[in-house]
């Protein structure tokens, strides 16, 4: 069912909830947030956005193939690993940069983590939905 | 480096997500996988070389110590059962690449490989009890994949049952992973060897003991939570079957080994042993006496699965040196002994186009070279000398005489002639009687149609097996001299103790 309004806000709530989603991702390591949360709620901006303009609109808004966005969240979350091992510290030691700039403070591997985790639940949640739905179309 | 430790779990990983990067190069795809195996098993055999050459080492992820931070920790049941592990891998990607057909290839065959691969290398180096469970669960919802890609109606019954009581398994898992954490205040396997002993109160210990023996007997399928097993193991194809019927059941069994030697062993978890004993009677003669009936080879071999599972119980429920190192140079072979004869059958099927016993033979005529390669893991199993078998037999049987469990022993033999039986049943059907179909029977045309280079990919693994089966049997005492080793490590849990927590209490 096509509804103008919805049609309409969704242009709109995409935008909104994808700022939103990268705002629970900043917020994540030390208060109620993170990659995983901030990946949900992106995921569901892109599905509020299919379910008011269609599959179609949905994946070319996307640009990406879900799959491609699992993947490049894995790997983003495994080169988070790499300072660790090329400093020959222990495994997965977090490293920070202090860039002293204020609202963005200290900067290090763990956001590198979370962002990978925020991609894969992006990618993951999407590659779900979109079956879904063309299996419903089909 | 301790960062060894991790490598095993690691490269599957960077592997799989190389994969789904280029999702629709297959061909990248085959040699990726068998390469990233080949490593895999490199990388394990070096884990194994410094761990008997360093003593145990352990890992603090990120840097938190234990108890607190997540532990891995590479002793020398872990280290040998990894390689056992990245072996089996490995003849299964050259076994895939001669029998997976392009379209479970296109939908992820391969990396849910590495994936399983990884949830098991995990599940045997983790030194926490909650990270185990994670690791479980990454290897079981790989193998539901795996189980029922191709989506046959078949598959999709023997996965309904596979995953229901697996799933059940897991909650029974959690429920006794936060009953422990809320008894001990810890969920590290050296912390807590450490502080059971102490604890004030015991109540609950013996509740979480006979949770966690549940949980593993059911992934180990052991009787009476084995019926998953046979119901879903002949369903997949072969190279599928055969890397989980060498390898899951046997994570079951690994866990009970490091939970009932190193972690439950004070007097309230005690009786464990003695139902442990129990259970493993009953474990083999079953599931002997299952494949005793059947027809189908890949339900015959299941069933075996079984019995073989319950030798290992019987042997590390004794509880002394000998028989700890019996039950782990009794997996090893029964890993690779196994895992072998699921590739036989899958060549039997191709050859002959059926799984039915009834309905196939004569293979011996046409194919001696073939029957001898079978001889090689079914005398194995059934532990005729010079073969693996027979050590693994003998070792579990004299420490079973030395501890005076007469009754047991008696069936543990029993259960071995049956075994012979099945052996040469498979024999004389599939090889040695006349083809029912009249001379030359049904040649397989997709079988005669296949490429050189595909049939020696799915003989090569065979023929490596069967090597490995027969260098185990004449050249016993180094690997022996392995399984002691980490029998010693495991009974004496001071030394893991130390590695994990750095001899501070």
């Amino acid at each position: 069912m096509y509804s103008i309004i919805l049609s309409t806000a969704s242009r709109y709530l995409l935008l909104l909830l994808l700022i939103f989603s990268v705002f629970l991702l900043l917020r994540g390591h030390n208060e109620p947030g993170g990659g995983f949360v901030g990946g949900l709620v992106a995921a569901a901006a892109y599905a509020l956005y299919f379910i008011a303009n269609g599959i179609e609109a949905a994946k070319t808004v996307l640009r990406f193939d879900p799959l491609r966005i699992i993947a490049a969240g894995l790997i983003t979350a495994i080169a988070s690993t790499l300072p660790s091992l090329v400093a020959g510290e222990r495994f997965m030691t977090a490293f920070w940069i202090d860039t002293g700039i204020p609202f963005i403070g200290k900067v290090g591997t763990p956001l590198l983590f979370d962002l990978g985790i925020y991609f894969l639940v992006l990618g993951i949640t999407l590659s779900i939905i979109f079956s879904l739905a063309e299996e419903d179309r089909s | 480096m301790n960062r060894i430790v991790m490598l095993p779990i690691l490269m599957p990983l960077c592997t799989a997500v190389a994969m789904i990067f280029f999702r629709r190069r297959i061909l990248l795809h085959r040699m990726l996988n068998a390469a990233g195996m080949a490593a895999m098993l490199g990388v394990s055999l070096v884990l194994l070389s410094n761990v008997k050459a360093g003593g145990i080492l352990s890992l603090q992820v990120g840097g938190w110590e234990a108890p607190f931070g997540i532990t891995f920790v590479a002793d020398m049941l872990s280290s040998i059962m990894v390689v056992a592990s990245a072996f089996i891998g490995f003849t299964t990607a050259l076994y895939s690449l001669g029998t997976i057909d392009e379209k479970r290839e296109h939908y992820f065959y391969y990396p849910l490989l590495q994936i399983l691969m990884m949830g098991i290398n995990g599940a045997f180096l983790t030194g926490d009890i909650f990270n185990l469970y994670v690791w479980f669960e990454v290897m079981l919802i790989s193998s539901f994949v795996l189980l029922v890609l191709g989506g046959r109606p078949q598959q999709l019954e023997g996965a309904i049952k596979y995953v229901t009581l697996n799933l059940l398994s897991s909650s029974v898992f959690l429920a006794a992973v936060g009953i422990l954490y809320g008894t001990a205040g810890t969920l590290n396997m050296a912390d807590l060897a450490q502080r059971i002993p102490l604890l004030e109160h015991r109540e609950l210990l013996s509740v979480v003991a006979v949770l966690f023996m549940i949980t593993f007997g059911v992934k180990a399928a052991m009787f009476p939570l084995f019926f998953w097993l046979p119901a879903s193991y002949h369903t997949p194809p072969v190279a599928v079957s055969a890397i989980f019927a060498g390898l899951l059941t046997k994570v079951g069994v690994y866990a009970i080994m490091r939970f009932f030697t190193t972690i439950f062993v004070h007097e309230e978890a005690a009786f464990i042993h003695q139902v442990l004993l129990v259970l493993s009677a009953f474990t083999m003669a079953v599931g002997v006496l299952g494949a005793v009936a059947q027809y189908d080879m890949r339900k015959l071999l299941s069933f075996h699965i079984i019995s073989q599972i319950g030798y290992m119980i019987f042997a590390l429920a004794l509880q002394s040196p000998l028989a700890i190192a019996g039950a782990l140079f009794y997996m090893i072979h029964n890993i690779v002994a196994k895992t072998n004869l699921f590739y036989l059958s899958g060549i039997i099927r191709r050859l002959k186009g059926s799984w039915d016993l009834r309905e196939i033979g004569g293979i011996y005529r046409f194919y001696p070279m073939l029957g001898l390669l079978f001889l090689v893991p079914a005398l194995g199993l059934a532990g005729i000398p010079p073969l693996s078998g027979f050590w693994a037999k003998f070792l579990v049987i004299k420490a079973g005489l030395d501890s005076e469990h007469y009754l047991l022993v008696g069936v543990a033999l029993c259960v071995s002639m049956l075994t012979l039986f099945s052996m040469i049943k498979i024999w004389n059907e599939a090889f040695w009687k006349d083809d029912p179909l009249g001379e030359g029977g049904v040649e397989d045309e997709a079988y005669l149609k296949m490429p050189g280079m595909r049939k020696a990919m799915i003989v090569l693994p065979i023929v490596i097996l069967g090597t490995v089966t027969v260098v185990f049997g004449l050249w016993f005492d180094p690997f022996f001299g392995l399984a002691d080793k980490a029998a010693l490590e495991l009974l004496d849990a001071g030394e893991y103790i130390d590695a994990v927590l750095g001899g501070k209490s």
